[in-house]
Formats: structure tokens, C-alpha cells, sequence
């Protein structure tokens, strides 16, 4: 059960970036997952509801965006919707499709924080990357992996 | 009050990093990295005792480590064959990690090393979200195991640079369907070599080992179609990656 391991992966790498912007909460993580990466969404929900405790997720939702597998054909350019298991050859010309355009998509797409009112506003509002500094005060800041 | 930030990091960008990295250092040494993946019990340990032993009568030097949860009983048999020889132990973990594959080799793999096989830990959906550095994905199919298995775990068989097919030995006896199971490995990746293999009778050992050693010479490995957009991915990735780590890095020794 790998999505364990994904899940603590993504509190840790959400953990680090809360915590530079200055924020003491996280409110929700929005995943994108291609469902050609390997990973169940259920099984990644059930393990992030579970790794989330004591952590600055203790509160925060889910929202995975699954991302359909898509793939290009280099001979004669149509786009197709591979499927799952995907079919790699070209239902137009039959060549391969040697491309995979989407559909392994493992990211942290967007975070929504919550600002830390006690902590002086560290930072203004906005998108989070206007403090100039990008918060390198906590950069010296170690947080291990697991 | 809320903010919203747009992250967009890979999940596994650590990981692929360190992969990166230590594909680097490897091929500082010479040595190619060989990841070998399969359902549990399809034969991987078999494989590798005899080209281990292959590898040493050819004069070429290889090593292995070899993954489990539990029990040192495959590095005891491959170490029979006089090779250098690591176990790790994954703690539960159903996968090898590239940081963990790393911490091993540190001072333990012996300079000059040819070929590093690493056998993974015995399952074909986690291990294939993790690259270690290898130069070639070795994914394995016992005739046992039905020929569906490469449309049920595709991003094992996806992903692979070689495909390789066990135990032909007793394809008859089990009706192994092979043009069925050719079929469904080129539906998920077109263009990928597979081999026949018997670890009994030593059946296309040779052959495998050739083809390893000219990728170790930098013949062309398949690059599969499923890989394709991972390594768009890496290429614009950096930044994204920087985002979120604070550990230190290892430095990469080829700059990529
Ligand atoms: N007939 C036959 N049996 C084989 C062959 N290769 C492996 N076996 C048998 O298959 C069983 C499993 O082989 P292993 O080499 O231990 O498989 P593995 O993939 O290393 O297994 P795990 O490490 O547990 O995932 C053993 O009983 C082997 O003797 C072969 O080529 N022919
Ligand atoms: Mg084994
Ligand atoms: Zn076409």
C-alpha cells in the first residue's frame, strides 16, 4: 500500500510550504492524480485521513482531481483518450503512440492555508509568493522525512 | 481567513531527484543499475542466481541487493554464487525507495562494478511509482501468472525497458498463452523487447545477458510511452521541487 506513502510525502512536502508562508493551519490540499499513476484515489484518501493527525492537516480536506490518460499520435497528430488499461497504438492510423500527453500526473496542485492571525501577518495576502523574501526565514528550518 | 496557493509539485519530485542523482554518481563509477520487478514468487531471484553466476564466468563484475519485508533467505542463495551481495530489509515498506537504495550502496558497493541488479520487493503496483537510478527497468511475467497480468498492472509493465518472460520450462504443462501475453504487453508498451527465460534450464540467459551488457555500453535502452510525460516532467520540474525541500540535497554528480 504505497498510498501511504504518497500521503505522508504529501503532508510533508504541504507541512513545509504552510509553514514558510506562515500559516499554522492548512484548510484543504487539492491532488491532480492520472489514472494512469499507479495510485487509488480511496486508498490515498483513507491513508491521508489517517496520516493528517497531529500534523498542521489535522483539519484539512482532500480534493483529488483525477486526470484522464491522453496521448498523441506522432504520424498523424490525433489526440486520443488512451483508457485504462491504456490501448498505446493509434485507433486512427495504428501507429504507437509514442506520446503520453497526461495521465501520470502525481502533484500537489493547490493548498488553501489558513493565515496564522497571532503571528504579526507575516505576510500580506495575495497568492502567498508576494513576500519578496519567499519566506527564507524558515528555510534553516530541518523537517525530516519520515 | 484563507489563501489559496498554487503549489504544483510532484509528489515523488524527492524521490526522482535522488533517483537522478544517483544515476549520476553510478555512471561516475561505471556501474549501470538493472531494477527488477514482478509479482512475488515470479522468479526474480531464480534469474538473477544464474546470470549472477553468467556475469562472474564472462569475467564481469556484478553485484545485487535484493529487497524484502522480511527474511535474508534471497541474498543467501545469490550470494552463492560468489557475487557481492547485499539484503535490505524494507521495514514493511512494499517498495524500494531511490534515498533507501542509496543509504545501502554508500561504502558497501565494491569499485568497478559493472552491473548493480536490484531486485525489488515483490509486487507490481508500488515499486512502479519509484525510478532508483536504474538505467534499465527489468519487468518480469512468470508463464504461471496468466497472460492478462501486463493489462492488470500497467504501469508496471508500462514502464518497463525490457520485458521478460519466467519459467518457460513449464509453459506447456500451465497452456501459457504467449502470443496472448506478447499481445498485452505491446498494448500498454508498444515497441518493448521481451525475452524468454527459463531459470531451470538457463533457456535465453545468455541472450538477456548480452542485451544488459550492451545497454551498460550505452546502446540505446526503449524508451516506453508511458514514460514519456515523467520525463517532460522532470525537465521543468526543478523549480517546483526546490519548493518543497528542505533537506539537503545530495549533490546530483552529472548535471542533468
Ligand atoms: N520451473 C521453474 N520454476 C522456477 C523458475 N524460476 C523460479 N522458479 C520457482 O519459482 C519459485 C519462486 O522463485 P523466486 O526466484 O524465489 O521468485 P522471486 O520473484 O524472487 O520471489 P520473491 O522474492 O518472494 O518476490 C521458486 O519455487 C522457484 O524454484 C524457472 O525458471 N522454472
Ligand atoms: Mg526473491
Ligand atoms: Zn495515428
Amino acid at each position: 500500500m504505497h498510498e501511504l506513502s504518497i500521503a505522508l510525502a504529501i503532508i510533508s512536502q504541504v507541512e513545509d510550504a504552510a509553514r514558510r508562508r506562515g500559516s499554522a493551519a492548512v484548510a484543504e490540499v487539492r491532488v491532480r492524480i492520472g489514472e494512469l499513476a499507479g495510485v487509488v484515489p480511496d486508498a490515498l484518501t483513507f491513508s491521508f485521513e489517517l496520516a493528517r493527525e497531529g500534523t498542521l492537516l489535522a483539519d484539512a480536506g482532500l480534493e483529488v482531481e483525477i486526470v484522464p490518460a491522453r496521448a498523441r499520435c506522432p504520424s498523424c497528430a490525433v489526440e486520443t483518450l488512451v483508457g485504462v488499461p491504456p490501448d498505446l497504438w493509434c485507433s486512427h492510423c495504428g501507429e504507437p503512440l509514442s506520446q503520453l500527453l497526461a495521465g501520470r500526473e502525481l502533484e500537489i496542485a493547490e493548498v488553501v492555508l489558513e493565515d496564522a492571525g497571532t503571528q504579526g501577518g507575516t505576510q500580506g495576502r495575495g497568492d502567498g509568493r508576494s513576500g519578496g523574501s519567499g519566506g527564507s526565514e524558515e528555510e534553516a528550518e530541518h523537517v525530516p522525512g519520515r | 481567513m484563507c489563501r489559496v496557493v498554487d503549489l504544483r509539485q510532484a509528489v515523488l519530485a524527492k524521490n526522482d531527484e535522488r533517483a537522478v542523482g544517483l544515476r549520476g554518481r553510478l555512471a561516475e563509477h561505471g556501474t549501470v543499475a538493472l531494477n527488477l520487478m514482478s509479482s512475488p514468487g515470479s522468479g526474480k531471484t531464480a534469474l538473477l542466481e544464474v546470470l549472477l553466476e553468467r556475469a562472474l564466468e564472462r569475467g564481469v563484475t556484478a553485484a545485487a541487493v535484493t529487497a524484502d519485508l522480511a527474511t535474508e533467505n534471497d541474498a543467501r542463495r545469490l550470494a552463492a554464487s560468489g557475487a557481492p551481495v547485499k539484503q535490505v530489509l524494507t521495514d514493511g515498506l512494499c517498495h524500494l525507495e531511490a534515498g533507501m537504495l542509496s543509504r545501502h550502496l554508500d561504502g558497501w558497493l565494491p569499485e568497478g562494478t559493472r552491473l548493480l541488479f536490484v531486485e525489488n520487493v515483490g509486487n507490481l503496483v508500488c515499486p512502479a511509482s519509484y525510478d532508483l537510478g536504474e538505467t534499465s527497468r527489468i519487468v518480469l511475467g512468470s508463464v504461471t501468472e496468466g497472460e492478462d497480468k501486463p493489462l492488470k498492472y500497467p504501469s508496471a509493465f508500462g514502464l518497463a525497458n525490457l520485458v521478460v518472460i519466467t519459467k518457460t520450462d513449464i509453459a506447456e504443462a500451465v497452456e501459457f498463452d504467449g502470443p496472448a501475453f506478447h499481445r498485452h504487453v505491446q498494448q500498454v508498451n508498444p515497441g518493448v523487447p521481451v525475452l524468454e527465460t527459463s531459470a531451470r534450464t538457463g533457456a535465453g540467459m545468455d541472450g538477456l545477458l548480452d542485451l544488459l551488457l550492451e545497454a551498460a555500453d550505452g546502446a540505446p535502452v526503449h524508451q516506453p510511452a508511458l514514460a514519456h510525460q515523467h520525463q517532460q516532467h522532470m525537465h521543468n520540474h526543478d523549480e517546483a521541487a526546490h519548493d518543497g525541500d528542505e533537506e539537503p540535497h545530495h549533490p546530483a554528480a552529472v548535471p542533468t
